[in-house]
């Protein structure tokens, strides 16, 4: 289903003076409030009538292409369904109004929430404890990079400043690493797109500090020998970290704490079905091991019980009977990570996923998403390659080598032709080590129906491309607009509007 | 559970794939085997979850209480026809525009929002956002570090406390020294000090808030923004409240090079602290080592405009460790709820909100400090906020308005020692006489020992 074609005019370039929209009573004139000089002396914003904006950004929605739109299989993204109990209850007014200065006393509810949240999630995934403070994933390698340092700096080990990362791993690995100052190490992964373990313990020594790593791996692979990696790199004094944007592959089968690892983030606008609202907000809870729980940014979630006593629960507990206490005064932890606690109103809609589901729910979740997963790779192998072509998770890497090599059509150009057919492009071009890469991830919520529907369009345009590849280097043409001029973005950039 | 499948089309599928069952999909080593089962939460329908989040709100005070806090998070009027807007399908699930030919809608948004953030703050550019006002300066004195090559920054105590804690959090990871001005007697920046700190010329840049966290409105003098550009330091700018950026004097006119800030003011809600939503403008100078996402405008094949995300070899996913910063995933969408709501707004709605806030905050001023024993403690103009003296300590006097279901304010005891006299106190657009009136009333009533007393 192509999206609509027509041009949108900037919304600078429409209004008029004079036709403000009347939301609130007259303020006196500015001047009797303040000094002049504290003032400026005009704000070149448009004014637009209500239905005039509520035209344009329904224009711009239409030209905009989300889950709701149809199938994306963008890999490492988990685009899975947004169920819509979640808003409603983020929007809630008592907890959407609640202001983070309000006294704990006044926020029981919140902490309640946040609490049941983290205690299910370290449950879930095998770690000690888990913060909410995190706004995203890189922003938790980040805290979880921090927590590092300030453990080995505690330890007076502060030669560790080496981080392992594998070369299938995310690209904020490295850039999250530099931002505590630790060298990064790329791994080269072995034929069968695993971490060996030996290759790894050639690579680990004093100076390690972090080995960050995701399992199933962006190959979509199970790492089989993690906690043989997990062994070398604890000998070696390093620390595990778990990137958490591969979770929603194992829920209920297996955890990263039970795999060694000491730290761990989760996207929860991936594997909890937060919206990623275009690129945000996101949320990236960080969850860590015994050892590393004093480190973990305040402020820190407190529960006691009736008799004012710390409660300690492994998992989940019902927290009506509890109360509750934001903890700033831990000496050691790294600091704080932002300006107010969490991103609270996704952590109401990740518990309201988390009750949909329970643990049974949740394990199933992961089922299904590794069957969809599977059950495409298996029905277009025999077209495609498939690099790795053997059982993976909840996404696989197709490539476009030889196709390209055959009919000049590249990874890239089959996604074009994709959207031209009203799907979503996979990730393309990522990992960096395979070759003109397609990732895709179906996610769970998709029908056998729907993924019929992709498979079926997506042998069509191989198809296409085998006896006319031209067709398919033209596209998309059904789209709002072609392919773009890139370089001209970049070599003349124009990041903004300008009055004439 | 939101999984369609089917008994049927599971094992239709298992055949397909050329395996017997679920199981064998998701087959792991015993070492890794889980050992016991998880324990999370109940699993309940949706009209039981409905009712469990109803307990979780009814434990709280948000509509029950009459509020004046502020202090970085800001009660205002949200029109309807923001989340109309924003909650959208497709806004609202859709990712990071990589594909930009089916996210042009989204993208033409994000560039609205670049150019109202670059108009509001009188710079040059401005980014598609960052996580908040804490982490925009925390990313802005990077990006200073980055230009002139220089460990180390100074900062105006009356910066909000939060987003020097934030910034101290990241200085940790980047070995950078964070160096304090002191705020002086008006509540203003002490300028006097700045030219022996600016002496050896070792600070990146010179952070100021304005208006600051006692609401005092901040700007610095052209003398002092003269004696940081001498020593080729950058000068940040924070704003904490965007709001006020609509009356007061743009940051780039009194010398702002990088402003950072918390637009959470824009159509947001206050949600406990977040998502609210951060952003970054500056100088065309700056404009390489911005971080996180730009989208800029160009043209398709066809020579139609198009717009695209665009300098990316900026950021993480091409430069990986030499990157400008690591984010990824940003808050496009309270992005998109702030370009909804200035789009509704105009400029003529803007000005008129930010001006009935500073009368509600004069208003509150006048008659709060009109109570025997009240006392506004610095003299500087404000905003929306301001630090008011209390007979007694703020966190007596606060305790017991919260027993009248009344929130007074910040205790600036919390993180100002010598201030625990002082609560700072908020009015906006959505606070009416009446409010003033009843805490007024209330603060009367409470006996000055009693208050001396917690």
């Amino acid at each position: 289903m192509p999206l609509p074609a027509f041009d949108t005019p900037l919304i600078f370039e429409t209004g008029q003076d004079g036709r403000a929209n009347r939301y609130l009573p007259d303020a006196p004139a500015l001047d009797t409030l303040l000094p002049r000089e504290t003032l400026r002396d005009e704000l070149p914003l448009p004014d637009n009538s209500e239905l005039d904006v509520v035209r344009h950004f329904t224009r711009l929605s239409q030209k905009t292409f989300g889950i709701d739109t149809a199938f994306y299989p963008l890999g490492s993204c988990t685009m899975k369904y947004n169920p819509r109990i979640n808003d409603a209850m983020a929007n809630i007014p008592a907890l959407r109004d609640l202001h983070p200065f309000a006294p704990d006393a006044a926020a029981q509810g919140a902490l309640a929430l946040m609490w049941e949240l983290e205690r299910s999630l370290a449950s879930l995934f095998g770690m000690a404890a888990f913060s909410l403070n995190p706004a995203a994933g890189a922003h938790a390698e980040l805290t979880a990079l921090l927590i590092a340092k300030a453990y080995f700096k505690a330890r007076g080990e502060t030669g560790r400043n080496v981080v392992v990362v594998p070369d299938t791993a995310h690209g904020t690995n490295p850039a999250s690493a530099a931002m505590v100052g630790f060298k990064v190490v790329s791994l080269k992964s072995d034929a069968a797109g695993r971490v060996d373990p030996d290759d790894l313990r050639a690579v680990v020594g004093p100076d390690t500090a972090v080995c960050m790593m995701t399992n199933p791996n962006t190959l979509g692979l199970f790492e089989p020998r993690i906690h043989e990696v997990s062994d070398v790199v604890h000998e070696a004094g390093g620390l595990m970290y778990y990137d958490g944007a591969n979770a929603n592959a194992l829920m209920g089968n297996t955890r990263p704490g039970d795999m060694g690892f000491d730290l761990m983030h989760l996207n929860l606008h991936k594997t909890f079905t937060i919206p990623h609202g275009g690129g945000g907000a996101g949320a990236g809870p960080v969850g860590v091991a015994a050892h590393l729980v004093r480190y973990l940014p305040v402020p820190v979630v407190r529960a006691y019980d009736a008799a004012g006593k710390d409660v300690e629960a492994a998992g989940w507990r019902d927290s009506a009977e509890l109360t509750f206490a934001l903890d700033f005064a831990c000496p050691d932890a790294i600091g704080t990570m932002r300006s107010f606690w969490s991103n609270f109103a996704h952590m109401v809609r990740a518990l309201a996923y988390t009750y949909a589901n329970g643990a049974a729910g949740l394990t199933r979740v992961s089922q299904l998403a590794v069957l969809n997963a599977n059950y495409i790779r298996a029905s277009i192998r025999d077209i495609i390659d498939i690099p790795y072509d053997e059982i993976n998770r909840h996404e696989f890497v197709a490539s476009a080598q030889t196709l390209k090599r055959e009919t000049g059509v590249r990874a890239l150009d089959l996604g074009k032709a994709l959207l031209d057919r009203g799907y979503h492009a996979p990730t393309v071009y990522f990992p960096l080590i395979v070759p003109e890469c397609l990732m895709i991830e179906p996610t769970e919520t998709e029908s056998k129906e729907t993924l019929d529907g992709f498979i079926a369009v997506f042998r069509e345009i191989v198809a296409t491309a085998k006896s006319d590849p031209d067709k398919v280097l033209e596209t998309p043409v059904n789209t709002a607009v072609g392919r773009i001029d890139e370089t001209r973005a970049a070599r003349q950039p124009d990041l903004r509007w300008r009055p004439a | 559970m939101y999984t369609p499948h089917t008994a049927g089309d599971i094992a239709a599928m298992l055949r397909v794939i050329g395996v017997d069952a679920l199981d064998d999909l998701v087959r792991v080593p015993d070492a890794v085997a889980l050992r016991a089962p998880v324990e999370v939460t109940p699993q309940l329908s949706e009209i039981e979850i409905a009712q469990r989040f109803a307990q979780f709100a009814a434990r709280t005070s948000a509509g029950e209480y009459t509020s004046f806090l502020g202090a970085g998070a800001y009660r205002h009027y949200i029109p309807p026809v923001v989340a109309a807007i924003a909650m959208r399908g497709e806004f609202l699930t859709s990712y990071t525009p990589y594909q930009a030919e089916v996210s042009q809608g989204y993208l033409q948004a994000i560039y609205e929002w670049q150019t109202y953030i670059a108009l509001l703050t009188g710079l040059d550019v401005a980014n598609a956002s960052v996580y908040d006002g804490a982490t925009a300066l925390a990313e802005g004195v990077i990006m200073a570090v980055n230009a002139t090559g220089r460990k180390a920054v100074l900062v105006s105590s009356a910066v909000h406390p939060n987003y020097r804690a934030v910034l101290r959090t990241y200085a940790e990871g980047l070995d950078l020294v964070v160096d304090e001005l002191p705020y002086g007697p008006d509540g203003r920046t002490a300028g006097a000090t700045l030219e022996a700190a600016l002496a050896d010329q070792r600070y990146a840049a010179v952070v100021v808030q304005s208006p600051n966290v006692f609401g005092a409105i901040d700007a610095l003098p052209p003398a002092a923004v003269e004696r940081i550009r001498a020593t080729k330091t950058v000068v940040i700018g924070v704003v904490a409240e965007a709001l006020s950026l609509a009356v007061l004097a743009a940051p780039a006119t009194w010398g702002v090079e990088i402003c950072v800030g918390e637009a959470q003011s824009f159509g947001n809600a206050i949600a406990y602290g977040g998502p609210h939503v951060g952003f970054i403008a500056a100088t065309t100078a700056h404009l390489r080592r911005i971080p996180g996402r730009l989208v800029g405008r160009s043209v398709d094949t066809a020579g139609k405009t198009a717009y695209v995300l665009t300098l990316q070899a900026r950021e993480q996913h091409i430069r990986r460790e030499k990157a400008t910063s690591n984010i990824c995933t940003n808050q496009a969408h309270c992005a998109l709820c702030a370009t909804v709501y200035l789009a509704a707004m105009g400029q003529a709605g803007l000005r008129n909100c930010a001006a009935l806030n500073v009368a509600r905050t004069n208003e509150l001023k006048r008659k709060v400090t009109a109570l025997d024993g009240f006392s506004l403690r610095f003299e500087a103009p404000t905003f929306n906020e301001a630090a008011i003296r209390v007979p007694g300590r703020a966190a007596g006097v606060l305790a017991a308005l919260e027993r009248k279901k009344i929130h007074g304010g910040l205790d600036l005891g919390r993180f100002y020692p010598e201030l625990d006299d002082c609560i700072l106190m908020t009015a906006t657009e959505l606070t009416s006489s009446a409010d003033v009136d009843r805490l007024v009333a209330a603060l009367s009533e409470i006996p000055v020992r009693a208050a001396a007393r917690v």
